[in-house]
C-alpha cells in the first residue's frame, strides 16, 4: 500500500538513492582523502535510510554502526595517524582531465548499459511490496542455518586482525630491516 | 656358363672397390700403390671384358643377363638391378674398359706430381663404374643411375683443381647445361611408365611396338624428350656449351670422359632405344638434323681457336654430330661403330696432346707452340696418326666408319641428300682445321717463349722437356695401332649388332631411290682436298725459313674469327636470352616472395606476442580494468 | 509499506557499482582505490537487501552482515598493506608496483 501523505515516501528513498550516488561521485572525484572519506560516510548514511525504506531496519542499523561508524573510523583514523592523506598532490598529479577518466567512464557505462538491459528483460516485475524483516527473524537465522558461516567469518576477522599487525608494525624489527634494505638498493 | 654370369656380376665392381680403398686410404697411400690399385682394377674391369665378348662372340646366345639384386618393385613392374649384356653393349664395355684402362695408365704418369693423386684415381675409378652400370643396365632406371653418376664425375673431374675459380665455374656450367637434358630425360622415363608401366628396355620397346603406330603422338613426344636428354650429355645443338669449357679440367679426364665415353652415353641412349625411335621418324629426322647441324657448327669453331684443347673439343662435338646422323638416319651400325673408332683416336689425340702441354710447361695455346718436329718426334707421329684417322684418310679406321656413315645417308627414309651434303662439308671442315692445328703446333719455328715477342734471336728459349715415361707412351702407342687397325673390326662388329638392329628397316618407299655413282668418290675426295687446301692457305704456318711474319702469328682479331672463337655465339645468346632474365628476376626476389609468405604466419604470432605482453604491463588497474571488459564481453555475447 | 520495484533496487545498485568501480581504475592513489571498493561492495550489500526483501526472507540480511565482516577484514589489512607501500615507496602511486610485468 502506498502511502497518501503528502511527500510519498518512495519519493525519499528515491531521495536517498540520489544522494548517495551523488556522494559517491564525490568519494571518487575528490582531490583530498579526509573529504573523501567523510563523503563516503554520507553516501553510507544514505544507503542505510534506503535499507530502512526496503524493509530491513536491521540492516540500517549495522550499516550505520558498523560500517561508517567502526570501519570508516578506522579509515579516517588510519589516514590522520599515519600521514597517508598528506602527500597529494605527488601522488595525484593526473587526477583531473578528460584523458584519464574517458575510458574507464565507457567502460562503465557499456557494463551499466548492458545491466540495467538485463535487469529489464526480466518478465515478471516484481513489486514489492516492502516486508518487514524484523531483527529476530535475522538473528534466528544467524543461530540457525548460517552458524558455520558465522564462526568461519570470525576466522576471517581473527586472520585480518593478525595480518594487520604484522603488516602494520613499525620499523626496527629484525624481518622489517632486510626487506627493507633490499628496497633501498633498488 | 655360370664363369661368365659371375664375370659379368664382377665387372663393374673392381672399379667400385678401388674407388673405396682410394678415397679411404687416400693420402697414406703411395703414388705407385694407389695408380696399382686403380689401373689394375679398371684393367681386370677390361679383361673380364674382353674376355665376355669372345664368349658372347663364339657362343650361340645372344645375350647374357644377370640379376644382382632386386631393386624396387613399381605397380606391376619389377625394377631390378639387373646385368645386360648383347652385342651393343658389348662393344660398349671394350671401349670404356679398354680405352679406359690405357688411359688410366696414362693419367697415373700425367697426375703423378699432383698431391692429389688419390683422389684423381678415385673419381676416375668412379666414372668407369658409373659408366658401365648406364651401358650394362637392362632397365631404364639403372641407365638413368648410370647416366647421373657419369654427370656427378664430370663435375667432380672438371673441377678437379677447385682452387682456381674458372674451373669451378667450368663445373659448374658443365653440371647445370647437362641437367636441362638429364630432366628431359626424366620426363621421357616418366611418360613411358605412365603409359607402358615398365622400364625394362626390351619389354618397352615389345609393348611400345603393340601400342603405338608408327608417327603416334604420344611416342613422338618421348622420343623427343630422349633426344632431349641425349643431346645434354653429348653436348650437341643446344645444349654444346658446356663442353669446350669442361676443357679445363685435366687433360686424361678430357680423353676419357670428354672424348670417349660419357659424349658418347647420348649416343648409346638413342641406339639402345631405337625401337622407339623407330616409332618416330620425325624425331630420327630432327636427329639427323641436330647431328647435321652441330657437326658444321663445331668445324666452323674449330677453325678458329687457339687453345689446342678446345680445338680437340669441338672436333669431338663434331665428330659425335656425326654419330647422330648415322643414328637420325638409320644407319645403328655404322653410328655406333664410329663411335668406337673415335674413342681410339680421339683419346690418342688427347693425351698426345696432354704431353705436348706437360712438355711446354703447361702451355696450351698453339699461337705460342710450333717447331716440335725434331724436338719431340714421337709425339709428333703420334698425332699424325691421330689426325689423319680423324680426317679419314683412306686405310685407316676412321676411314671405314666415317665413309660408312656418309654412304648411308643419300637414301635414308629419315635423311637425304642435303644431310649428305652437310657431311661432306664437315669432312672437308675436318681437315682443314686438323691441318691447321698441325701446322701450327708442330710444325713452323718454335715460338714458345715466357714474353710476348716471337723473334726466336733474343728471347730465351722455354726448354722442352722431352723426358716422358713409359707409362705415359706405351698407352699412346697401343692406341695408335688401334686407331690404325680398327678397321678390321668391323666385319665383327656388323655381326654382333645387325643381331640387335635387325627388323629395324625403315619404310624406304620414300627415299630416293637413285644413288649417283659419284658419291662414294666424292666423299673419298675430299679429306684429300681439304688437305690440299690447307696446305697452301696454311703456308705461313709450317714454314720453317728465318722469317717469322709476325702478322701470320698474331691471333686474328676479325669478327668473323671471334665470332668462331666464342662457338659462334652461343655463350652470348643463352647469357642474354636465359641468364640475364634470370639473375634479374632472382635481383627482384631478393627478399624471395615465398618467403614473405610464410614469415606472414610469423608476423602474426609477433603480433599477439607483442599484445600479449602490452597486457602484461604489471598495473593492477589496468588488471581490474581488463575484468571488466571481459564481463562486457561475455554479458555481450550472452545476450545476443 | 511502501512498495518499490525491485528493478529500481537493482539499478540503484548497479550505479552505485559502476561509480565505484570507475574509482578502482582510474585513481592511482591507492587509498581512493581503496575507498572506491568500499562503495563497490557497499552497493552489492544493497542488491542483497532488496532481493531478501523481494522474497520476504532475512537470508538477504545475513548475507550484507557477511558482507561486512569481509569488509571490515579487507579495510584493516587494506590500511596495513597501505602503511607498508607509504614505507617503501614514499608515495601511494599504485603504479609503483608494477614489478611482475611481462
Amino acid at each position: 500500500m502506498s502511502s497518501t501523505t503528502i511527500i510519498p515516501l518512495e519519493l525519499l528513498f528515491y531521495l536517498a538513492g540520489f544522494i548517495a550516488i551523488v556522494a559517491s561521485f564525490k568519494v571518487v572525484m575528490g582531490k583530498h582523502a579526509v573529504h573523501s572519506l567523510l563523503y563516503l560516510i554520507v553516501s553510507l548514511l544514505a544507503v542505510a535510510v534506503c535499507f530502512y525504506f526496503m524493509g530491513a531496519p536491521f540492516a540500517a542499523g549495522l550499516e550505520v554502526i558498523v560500517y561508517a561508524g567502526a570501519i570508516l573510523v578506522l579509515f579516517v583514523f588510519a589516514v590522520m595517524m599515519f600521514g597517508l592523506g598528506k602527500d597529494e598532490e605527488k601522488h595525484a598529479p593526473q587526477t583531473s582531465g578528460l584523458t584519464i577518466w574517458f575510458g574507464p567512464s565507457a567502460l562503465a557505462l557499456a557494463l551499466l548499459c548492458e545491466l540495467i538491459y538485463i535487469i529489464n528483460s526480466v518478465e515478471q516485475h516484481n513489486v514489492t511490496a516492502i516486508n518487514h524483516i524484523s531483527p529476530k527473524q535475522v538473528g534466528s537465522l544467524l543461530y540457525g542455518p548460517y552458524l558455520l558461516a558465522v564462526e568461519i567469518a570470525s576466522f576471517l576477522l581473527l586472520a585480518g586482525l593478525v595480518a594487520g599487525y604484522h603488516f602494520a608494525k613499525p620499523d626496527g624489527q629484525k624481518h622489517s630491516n632486510t626487506i627493507d634494505k633490499i628496497g633501498e638498493n633498488q | 656358363m655360370t664363369t661368365n654370369l659371375s664375370m659379368l656380376a664382377w665387372l663393374p665392381f673392381y672399379p667400385l672397390i678401388s674407388f673405396f680403398i682410394l678415397i679411404l686410404l687416400g693420402k697414406r697411400l703411395s703414388w705407385f700403390m694407389a695408380s696399382v690399385v686403380s689401373v689394375g682394377a679398371v684393367s681386370l674391369s677390361a679383361i673380364s671384358a674382353f674376355w665376355l665378348v669372345q664368349q658372347l662372340a663364339i657362343s650361340d646366345q645372344q645375350v647374357i643377363t644377370v640379376q644382382l639384386w632386386q631393386w624396387f618393385s613399381l605397380g606391376n613392374s619389377q625394377v631390378n638391378f639387373t646385368l645386360y649384356l648383347d652385342g651393343l653393349s658389348a662393344v660398349m664395355i671394350s671401349v670404356v674398359t679398354g680405352v679406359g684402362a690405357l688411359i688410366h695408365l696414362y693419367a697415373a704418369g700425367y697426375m703423378k706430381t699432383d698431391e692429389n693423386f688419390s683422389r684423381f684415381m678415385a673419381y676416375m675409378n668412379l666414372f668407369i663404374v658409373a659408366m658401365l652400370l648406364l651401358v650394362l643396365g637392362d632397365n631404364l632406371v639403372l641407365l638413368y643411375l648410370g647416366w647421373e653418376g657419369v654427370g656427378l664425375c664430370s663435375f667432380l673431374l672438371i673441377g678437379f683443381w677447385y682452387q682456381d675459380k674458372n674451373n669451378a665455374l667450368a663445373a659448374r656450367k658443365a653440371f647445370i647445361v647437362t641437367r636441362i637434358g638429364d630432366t628431359a630425360m626424366a620426363i621421357a622415363l616418366f611418360m613411358l611408365f605412365n603409359s607402358l608401366g615398365e622400364f625394362n628396355i626390351n619389354h618397352l620397346t615389345e609393348l611400345a611396338a603393340v601400342k603405338w603406330q608408327v608417327g603416334d603422338q604420344q611416342v613422338f613426344w618421348i622420343a623427343l624428350l630422349l633426344l632431349g636428354g641425349a643431346v645434354g650429355k653429348s653436348a650437341q645443338l643446344p645444349l654444346q656449351t658446356w663442353l669446350p669449357d669442361a676443357m679445363a679440367g685435366p687433360t686424361p679426364v678430357s680423353a676419357l670422359i670428354h672424348a670417349a665415353t660419357m659424349v658418347t652415353a647420348g649416343v648409346y641412349l638413342i641406339a639402345r632405344m631405337h625401337g622407339l625411335f623407330l616409332l618416330a621418324p620425325e624425331v630420327m629426322t630432327y636427329v639427323a638434323w641436330i647431328g647435321a647441324l652441330t657437326l658444321l657448327l663445331a668445324g666452323f669453331a674449330a677453325l678458329a681457336q687457339t687453345d689446342i684443347k678446345r680445338v680437340l673439343a669441338y672436333s669431338t662435338m663434331s665428330q659425335i654430330g656425326y654419330m647422330m646422323l648415322a643414328l637420325g638416319a638409320g644407319a645403328w651400325s655404322e653410328g655406333i661403330f664410329h663411335l668406337m673408332t673415335h674413342a681410339f683416336f680421339k683419346a690418342l689425340l688427347f693425351l698426345t696432346a696432354g704431353s705436348v702441354i706437360l712438355a711446354l710447361h703447361h702451355q696450351q695455346n698453339i699461337f705460342k707452340m710450333g717447331g716440335l718436329v725434331k724436338k719431340l718426334p714421337i709425339e709428333t707421329t703420334l698425332f699424325a696418326i691421330g689426325l689423319i684417322c680423324l680426317i679419314a684418310l683412306p686405310g685407316t679406321s676412321g676411314f671405314y666408319s666415317k665413309e660408312a656413315i656418309i654412304a648411308s645417308l643419300w637414301t635414308s627414309p629419315t635423311a637425304g641428300p642435303i644431310f649428305w651434303w652437310c657431311a661432306i662439308l664437315g669432312a672437308l671442315l675436318t681437315s682443314v682445321y686438323s691441318c691447321r692445328l698441325f701446322f701450327l703446333t708442330f710444325l713452323g719455328n718454335s715460338r714458345a717463349s715466357s714474353g710476348t715477342h716471337i723473334d726466336n734471336k733474343t728471347d730465351p728459349k722455354i726448354e722442352v722437356n722431352t723426358d716422358f715415361s713409359a707409362i705415359m707412351r706405351w698407352p699412346l702407342y697401343l692406341l695408335a695401332v688401334l686407331a690404325l687397325l680398327g678397321g678390321l673390326f668391323s666385319t665383327m662388329l656388323d655381326q654382333q649388332l645387325a643381331i640387335i638392329f635387325a627388323n629395324t628397316s625403315l619404310d624406304t618407299t620414300v627415299a630416293e631411290e637413285f644413288e649417283p655413282h659419284w658419291l662414294h668418290i666424292v666423299a673419298i675426295a675430299t679429306p684429300f682436298i681439304g688437305i690440299v687446301f690447307s696446305w697452301f692457305y696454311f703456308a705461313d704456318y709450317r714454314q720453317t725459313s728465318g722469317i717469322n711474319h709476325d702478322a701470320a702469328f698474331a691471333e686474328k682479331n676479325s669478327r668473323l674469327t671471334s665470332f668462331c672463337l666464342h662457338g659462334l655465339g652461343f655463350d652470348w645468346l643463352y647469357q642474354k636470352l636465359f641468364i640475364n632474365p634470370y639473375c634479374f628476376i632472382a635481383k627482384l626476389n631478393r627478399k624471395d616472395i615465398f618467403d614473405q609468405i610464410i614469415m606472414t604466419s610469423r608476423w602474426y604470432v609477433d603480433l599477439w606476442r607483442s599484445a600479449l605482453i602490452a597486457n602484461q604491463n604489471g598495473s593492477l588497474r589496468w588488471y581490474a580494468a581488463s575484468l571488466g571488459i571481459a564481463v562486457i564481453f561475455l554479458l555481450g555475447v550472452a545476450l545476443l | 509499506m511502501i512498495s518499490l520495484p525491485l528493478e529500481h533496487i537493482f539499478i540503484l545498485a548497479c550505479i552505485l557499482f559502476m561509480i565505484g568501480f570507475v574509482g578502482v581504475i582510474a585513481r592511482k592513489n591507492t587509498l581512493f582505490i581503496l575507498m572506491s571498493l568500499e562503495v563497490m561492495l557497499n552497493a552489492v550489500g544493497i542488491a542483497f537487501i532488496g532481493a531478501g526483501s523481494v522474497w520476504e526472507q532475512a537470508d538477504g540480511q545475513v548475507m550484507f552482515i557477511l558482507i561486512l565482516t569481509l569488509a571490515a577484514a579487507e579495510v584493516a589489512l587494506g590500511l596495513a598493506l597501505l602503511i607498508r607501500l607509504q614505507r617503501r615507496f614514499q608515495s601511494l602511486d599504485i603504479d609503483k608496483l608494477n614489478r611482475l610485468r611481462g
